[in-house]
């Protein structure tokens, strides 16, 4: 390592007119078009952006991990070694060793035939030469060091075997094997729950400030950028934007896509409906319980509770936002409500009782009754065009509709989520994420139903995204006198679109109220904990 | 583990039962005979023949007869071969179906698993085309076209090999039936191998590997090439058993004295016992593979470990 220039003093790592270009069918795609910055000596440099602004792959290709068809041009160094266009030698010497990564799939990252203990202890043995018992003895001091509860146990266990947010703390024990320094975080708590989430950031924090790396962050989550970064480089589509300190970015922003992210985090609120309002659909004592496992001929008697005794009562106009985190039964509640699967309980819809209707009795009820789901890449068909999707419910529910007055209700249903009404010859792949989802609610509204419940609608989507499909779906409610449940485990959408909260955890209501005073007063430790987890950035 | 293993035997005998009972109406609702001649039997000699072999009572009494015999692993005499039982016939075949079923399976593991690899870290590469074109030829040419045309080339005109017969059993004698046997199955699994590499090679932890500076050797073998065989193991028991079967069509061309030809020869003189007993043979077989397949699959991949 050369030690003759002061920026090695201080800089871990130099990023200059850093360029990445993928050639693909449809041709080339320049995903990264020229990027400058520098990583401080232990500072955490967070990197924003959203979808496709080529935050991931300017570190990746810095990392020599680009897929086949990516080309890399520019310059990285890290002290005097240029990684770009470095022999895959020259590479191994600093990867896993000097400068390490965690990724955001903790779930697949790790290799699922191998116990954690062997994966960790890998960049020991290949870059310190250690042995297999002295680097288990490593590895057991470093599952310590990350908070893995019975170490001695842990480290024989299968990634299969540990929760998300233990798994997300053996990839980082697996980066700190080495004491590297610089540590590149993409995404890393994205796919956990907020309370995971709140845990690993600060985990990373602690760390940091024993070992003093640097640290990369990549994120479209500025509530963690403004909670953990030094300084922000902000990326949109393969160009910086803007960079500087954070209370720069976040207090006097120059650029106006930076002000737009700013601006694009949930706010407003919702009003109650009338105390008159009449009840438009309520479950009394909701239960559900899965089968676990299969028998060979006998079914299987154990059982999972998911749901369990759950009281709901849905006013016309309200919306019910329910949050828990991954396993707490939002769904499953959601999916009973709508008596989409089997369930004890009383149900009544508009003062009708529809407890013990079958599939035949339901149908009149179920076009007032509308889902919407998370994924709008799953849950709409990729080989019917945009029309025949979204007028495929008239087919049962209105039977009697002409050709002609079907696809007046499409461009109507269209027209009314902000959608070109010739959207409805196109097929799903040709939109993107939030118009996909606009599609999903277009499926829904052109029943002109009473009731909607929607699960995680806006998860899968960019921030900016989010704010304007919440946006659409208040105007909706408010043109349609609709009742929302809105499934989320993102408390700031929560807050923004619902007036009545539900708190969920295994199964159970910890607490409700209206919006304001679980937000302002919760009363449950569990109801504090998500909210501290969640905005104390 | 031993409990999976009990469990799944114990489901297995409900399988060799519906294999028994099908192939056992199925070979009797076939036209034709065991001793129908081109010249008619007398009469007479032909009852008496009905009768040594119990042919002359009602078909369910015939099938409860055979059932309990199979049970204690009689499965009767031989139509054909007169002066033997069933039993003996397939004890004397088999070790020689057996030895060249199981050589052909090693070599086109062993060869498949190493084409199939090397296709797809080169993929798309010259030698990833040119693997899978041969490996095309491989699959679609039949082991009775293939058998004559490399016994023309190295036996007759190169005389290199022996055309057929089973010889002193040593490995230039059987060369030729084991490359045509393993040919097709090296072809399949090499295309299987390479289907599933290109997909682990393409997974996070590949990249985390990468990420973390191992050597390529270790990112290839240790993991990207156990997760890639779970599916190549998967196909192994269909596998043993087209090898098993495809052995009638290169024991009759190579003149090989296996349990294959008396598939042939027991269906073409509807000789039932003999037939019966092959079937049997290859239901269990295929059964105790697939068990074994299992239990590797287990081996390899601990999110499904049998306990």
């Amino acid at each position: 390592m050369a030690d003759n220039m002061n920026t090695t003093e201080t800089t871990v790592l130099t990023v200059k007119d850093l360029k990445v270009n993928f050639t693909t069918p449809d041709g080339e795609v320049n995903a990264v078009k020229g990027v400058n910055f520098d990583v401080r000596k232990g500072e955490t440099l967070a990197i924003v952006g959203e979808s496709g602004s080529g935050k991931s792959q300017t570190m990746m290709a810095i990392m020599g991990l680009l897929a086949k068809n990516g080309r890399v041009s520019g310059s990285a160094r890290y002290g005097s070694a240029e990684m770009i266009g470095a022999s895959p030698k020259a590479l191994n010497d600093v990867r896993g060793s000097k400068i390490t990564m965690i990724f955001q799939e903790p779930m697949t990252s790790l290799d699922p035939l191998y116990t954690v203990g062997k994966q960790i202890s890998e960049p020991l043995i290949h870059h310190r030469g250690m042995g297999k018992a002295q680097a288990r003895a490593r590895v057991l001091e470093l599952l310590k060091l990350v908070g893995i509860p019975e170490p001695e146990r842990r480290i024989d266990s299968y990634p299969h075997e540990l929760s998300g947010g233990q798994r997300q703390r053996v990839m980082i024990a697996m980066a700190l094997a080495n004491e590297p320094d610089l540590l590149i975080a993409d995404e890393p708590t994205t796919a956990l729950d907020v309370t995971i989430q709140a845990q690993i950031l600060d985990l990373l924090a602690d760390l940091q400030k024993r070992f003093g790396m640097a640290i990369v962050l990549i994120t479209h989550d500025l509530g963690v950028v403004k909670h953990v970064a030094d300084r922000v480089v902000v990326m949109r589509r393969g160009e910086v934007v803007e960079q500087g300190t954070r209370d720069d970015i976040f207090e006097r922003p120059t650029a106006d896509y930076t002000k737009m992210l700013l601006a694009a985090e949930p706010s407003g609120s919702k009003a109650p409906p009338a105390d008159n309002a009449p009840v438009i659909l309520e479950g009394r004592n909701v239960v559900v319980d899965f089968q676990i496992g299969t028998g060979m001929f006998f079914k299987s008697h154990r059982t999972f509770r998911a749901v369990d005794g759950i009281n709901i009562t849905l006013r016309q106009g309200q919306t019910i936002g329910v949050v828990g985190e991954s396993g707490s039964g939002k769904s499953t509640l959601g999916r009973a409500l709508l008596r989409l699967l089997d369930s004890d309980g009383r149900y009544s819809f508009a003062s009708n009782d529809i407890s013990h209707l079958d599939r035949k009795g339901m149908r009149p009820y179920r076009r007032q009754m509308q889902l919407v789901f998370q994924d709008p890449y799953g849950s709409l068909s990729p080989r019917q065009t945009v029309g025949e999707i979204i007028t495929e419910g008239l087919y049962v529910h209105e039977p009697n509709l002409t050709k002609a007055e079907r696809d007046a209700r499409a461009v109507e249903a269209l027209k009314e989520v902000g959608l070109d009404p010739g959207a409805r010859n196109r097929y799903p792949h040709e939109f993107s994420g939030g118009q996909r989802q606009r599609i999903a609610i277009a499926r829904s509204m052109i029943l002109k139903p009473k009731v909607v419940i929607l699960d995680e609608p806006t998860s899968a989507l960019d921030r900016s995204v989010q704010r304007q499909v919440i946006e659409l779906l208040r105007d909706l409610q408010q043109k349609h006198d609709l009742s929302y449940v809105f499934i989320s485990h993102d408390l700031s959408v929560i807050k923004a679109i619902s007036d009545h909260v539900v708190v969920m955890k295994n199964g159970k209501i910890v607490e409700q109220g209206p919006t304001d005073d679980i937000f302002d007063r919760p009363a449950q430790d569990y109801t504090k904990t998500l909210i501290a987890a969640a905005f104390t950035h | 583990m031993i409990n999976f293993v009990l469990r799944r035997l114990a489901s297995a005998v409900p399988t060799v039962f519906l294999v028994i009972t099908i192939s056992f109406f199925l070979m009797r609702f076939a036209p034709g005979g065991p001793f129908d001649l081109e010249r008619p039997l007398p009469p007479e000699t032909m009852e008496n023949i009905m009768k040594t072999y119990q042919l002359d009572q009602p078909l369910w009494k015939q099938y409860i007869h055979y059932l309990a015999n199979a049970v204690q692993g009689d499965f009767g005499p031989s139509f054909i071969y007169k002066d033997n039982t069933v039993a003996q016939l397939i004890a004397q075949a088999l070790p020689y179906s057996v030895q060249i079923g199981a050589t052909a399976l090693s070599i086109a593991l062993i060869g498949g698993v190493i084409l199939g690899t090397t296709a797809a870290l080169r993929q798309n590469g010259i030698i990833d085309i040119a693997l899978m074109s041969v490996s095309t030829v491989g699959i679609t040419v039949p082991t009775f076209v293939m058998g004559p045309v490399l016994t023309l080339i190295f036996a007759l005109m190169l005389g290199w090999l022996p055309a057929g017969g089973w010889g002193d059993g040593s490995i230039r004698q059987l060369a030729l039936p084991i490359t045509v046997l393993a040919l097709p199955q090296i072809a399949i699994i090499a295309r299987l191998t390479r289907g599933s590499m290109i997909e682990a090679l393409h997974t996070d932890h590949i990249r985390t590997a990468k990420a973390y500076g191992l050597p390529s050797r270790v990112v290839v073998i240790t993991h990207a090439l156990r997760g890639a065989m779970l599916p190549v193991v998967s196909y192994l028991a269909p596998a043993a058993a087209a090898l098993l079967t495809g052995s009638a069509v290169v024991e009759s061309i190579f003149t090989i004295p296996g349990i294959g030809r008396f598939f042939v020869l027991g269906a073409l003189n509807r000789d039932y016992p003999l037939v019966m007993a092959t079937v049997v043979i290859v239901a269990v077989f295929v059964i105790v593979f697939n068990l074994l397949v299992d239990i590797a699959y287990g081996l390899l991949d601990p999110r499904v470990r049998h306990d």
